[in-house]
């Protein structure tokens, strides 16, 4: 298999399991737990090499493994003492703990061959020249299994427990109302993502898992509305991420891993401009179409009270508005067939049938539930 | 113990490691109490990562290392994070904690890029990305503390000019926003301050533990206090004995980094808080629960 194929491969077996999990947490509103662990497993991994001697990929796991669920409960027990805020919580923990893990490196571990920026911001470019070699037998690249492992993980947690997650999720009351445990739900989830976080940073790095937490599926939130689809979105945007920011990295010869995360920034930035629902331009012209429909109905108000018709300038002078927005707002109210304007003098328009009243009606209170 | 005090008054490193920790403990203290009670005790984190991309813009089109350039470009790029999340959070439906990921993992993620766009020029090396993320307080020399002092005083001058409406800010931003206040200007202005107290910190800490900086202090000294005048004065206190301390015990042997030890510090006067503190210490609500418990429960 070509050093291509294997590094974007690579890419996308972090961008799925991600992209699943990571929707959950945008949705749950815990998006910078993955942040926190990502950083807190350090001294877990200082503390496997002390033990083992040596920093195997195996040790390392085991040891980033054990500290990712340490920091989960943490967070945990610290928020439940009611003393301090969940985001405060998470700070706290993960910067004690990764404080912790630098100070062990500095003094027992200095004279030692512990890459402290390799081991928080491994090279997805190393991936090809990592294989598996159990009893001299070549498996492949060595993080098609461990990643591998880790997307069937989240995967199968997602497929078993997706009703609970959905549930646990959007109405944690109404979980425990069902016998569900919202408390064992969330640890799992936490289990899972710091196996995601510790089997993905190995490879790729941690910029690359927490981007690739958080960033597609908030894109995805952006552009659906069920969980399923919210999924579905944020794996295909993750992995679209993968495979174009490793061309991006090959046409301009920078870092891969953070080419894949300036993509996912860019395709999300995308999405919160364009989604039709939920971007910014779509918001701003909504309230301008209803700003538009708000001075129409006030045209026709203060029409209505001068007796159905009045001279232009009266209208303006009674709205105290500027000639030239009376004039904007009459040329969009006659389109629309409210008013009709002769000779200086504005009129309101009857309506020509039931049918056309009924739709302004229903247009206008529709609108402005208060307004008659 | 004397021999240290000696040193922290006549040794030049020491003396600069030890000041310059306690500016960054004094203005981490003060500004984050403000971030810590608005639920943003993240927002350091992702504006500490979103400097990177402006420190090596900066590099980029200054050429030089002068540190005065590099703190405008983190500042700089740490501001436009900013404004990035506030845009975020108002205009979309993404809530604050994947607005703060967002900017934090992009942000960094393109510095990276740039980054290694500067190494293959031969411009620098990778030595930068390490001093960036872990600090080196060690190396602080006399005008860094200079720098770090006057940034830091004039974003307390601001708190101290700007506290009543801060204050409202917190805990009541629609009761300001009545009151006529311009909310969203001091939302902003009260994130780029936490901006500075970020850039304070960046050269003596690194990027990570800027952050521990700016909540640890602050949620110690909640649990003595429930007024928030009080609570400013306590953290800061905190955070600048975290910082003198920090810097004294990692100058009393060899291979004691100063930032972690710091932050280490800083956790020790946390938890003790949370045993101990007077208003809210979890020691005083066991002893309360006990006493009124009846007999037979104990």
């Amino acid at each position: 298999m070509s050093a291509d194929l294997v590094i974007i491969v690579t890419g996308i077996l972090v961008a799925v399991p991600c992209a699943l999990l990571g929707t959950l947490l945008v949705l749950r509103q815990m998006a910078m737990v993955g942040d926190a662990i990502s950083h807190a497993v350090l001294p877990g991994i200082v503390l496997a090499f002390f033990i083992s001697g040596s920093l195997g990929p195996l040790t390392a796991l085991a040891g980033a493994g054990v500290f990712g669920v340490l920091t989960a409960v943490l967070i945990q027990a610290l928020r439940d003492t009611g003393r301090v805020r969940e985001d405060s919580s998470i700070g706290i923990v993960f910067t004690a703990l990764f404080a912790l893990g630098v100070f062990l490196i500095s003094k027992f571990a200095s004279s030692v061959h512990l890459d402290l920026e390799h081991v928080l911001y491994g090279e997805i470019a190393y991936a090809p020249i990592n294989p598996l070699v159990v009893g001299g037998t070549y498996l492949g690249p060595r993080t098609f299994w461990t990643l591998g492992i880790v997307t069937v993980l989240a995967a199968g947690l997602v497929l078993a427990l997706y009703k609970e997650l959905k549930v646990s999720t959007f109405d944690p009351a109404l979980a425990t109302a069902l016998g569900l445990s919202p408390a064992l739900v969330h640890y799992l989830l936490m289990g899972a993502v710091s196996v995601t976080v510790v089997g993905a940073f190995d490879a790729v790095g941690a910029i690359l898992v927490v981007a690739f937490l958080i960033v597609p599926p908030a894109a995805a939130y952006l552009v659906t509305e069920r969980l399923s689809h919210m999924m579905l979105v944020a794996v295909l945007l993750g992995t679209v991420s993968a495979v174009a920011g490793y061309y991006l990295a090959a046409a301009l010869d920078v870092a891969i891993a953070g080419a894949m995360t300036v993509v996912a920034g860019g395709l999300f930035a995308l999405a919160a401009l364009l989604s039709p629902a939920h971007g910014l331009l779509a918001h701003a012209a909504r309230r301008y179409r209803s700003r538009r429909a708000f001075a129409r109905e006030l045209v026709l108000a203060r029409l209505a009270a001068l007796g159905g018709s009045a001279p232009e300038e009266e209208l303006a002078r009674a709205l105290g508005w500027e000639r030239r927005e009376l004039a904007r707002t009459l040329r969009s109210a006659a389109r629309g067939g409210l008013v009709e304007t002769a000779g200086g003098e504005v009129r309101v328009r009857r309506a020509r049938s039931g049918a056309g009243r009924e739709r302004r009606r229903g247009r206008s209170t529709a609108r402005w539930p208060g307004w008659r | 113990m004397p021999e240290i005090l000696h040193e922290l008054v006549f040794d030049y490193t020491i003396r600069n490691v030890a000041l310059g920790s306690a500016i960054l403990g004094v203005a981490g203290g003060v500004l984050g109490c403000f971030a810590v009670l608005r639920r943003q005790s993240l927002m350091g984190d992702a504006l500490a990562h979103a400097t990177l991309p402006g420190v090596c813009v900066a590099f980029m089109l200054s050429g030089s290392r002068a540190s005065v350039w590099l703190l405008l470009g983190a500042a700089v790029s740490a501001w436009i994070g900013a404004l990035v999340i506030l845009a975020i959070v108002r205009g979309t439906r993404i809530k604050q904690d994947a607005a703060l990921g967002i900017v934090l993992s992009v942000f960094f993620g393109a510095g990276v890029v740039l980054l290694t766009a500067i190494a293959r020029s031969g411009a620098a090396g990778q030595s930068g990305l390490d001093r960036f993320l872990f600090g080196q307080a060690a190396s602080l020399i006399w005008p860094d503390v200079v720098t770090m002092g006057a940034l830091a005083g004039a974003a307390l001058l601001a708190v101290a000019v700007l506290f009543k409406e801060f204050k409202l800010l917190a805990f009541d931003p629609a009761f300001a926003a009545s009151l006529g206040y311009p909310v969203r200007v001091l939302d902003v202005l009260l994130t780029s301050l936490i901006v500075v107290a970020v850039i304070v910190g960046i050269q003596a800490v690194g990027v990570v533990l800027v952050v521990a900086l700016l909540i640890i202090p602050a949620a110690s000294a909640r649990q003595w206090t429930d007024r928030l005048s009080v609570m400013v004065l306590i953290s800061a206190l905190f955070g600048a004995a975290s910082g003198v301390a920090g810097a004294l015990i990692s100058a009393s042997g060899a291979n004691l980094p100063t930032g972690p030890l710091i932050v280490l510090v800083a956790t020790g006067i946390f938890l003790l808080s949370l045993v101990t503190g007077r208003r809210r210490g979890l020691l005083w609500s066991f002893l309360r629960d006990r006493r009124a418990a009846p007999e037979g429960l104990r």
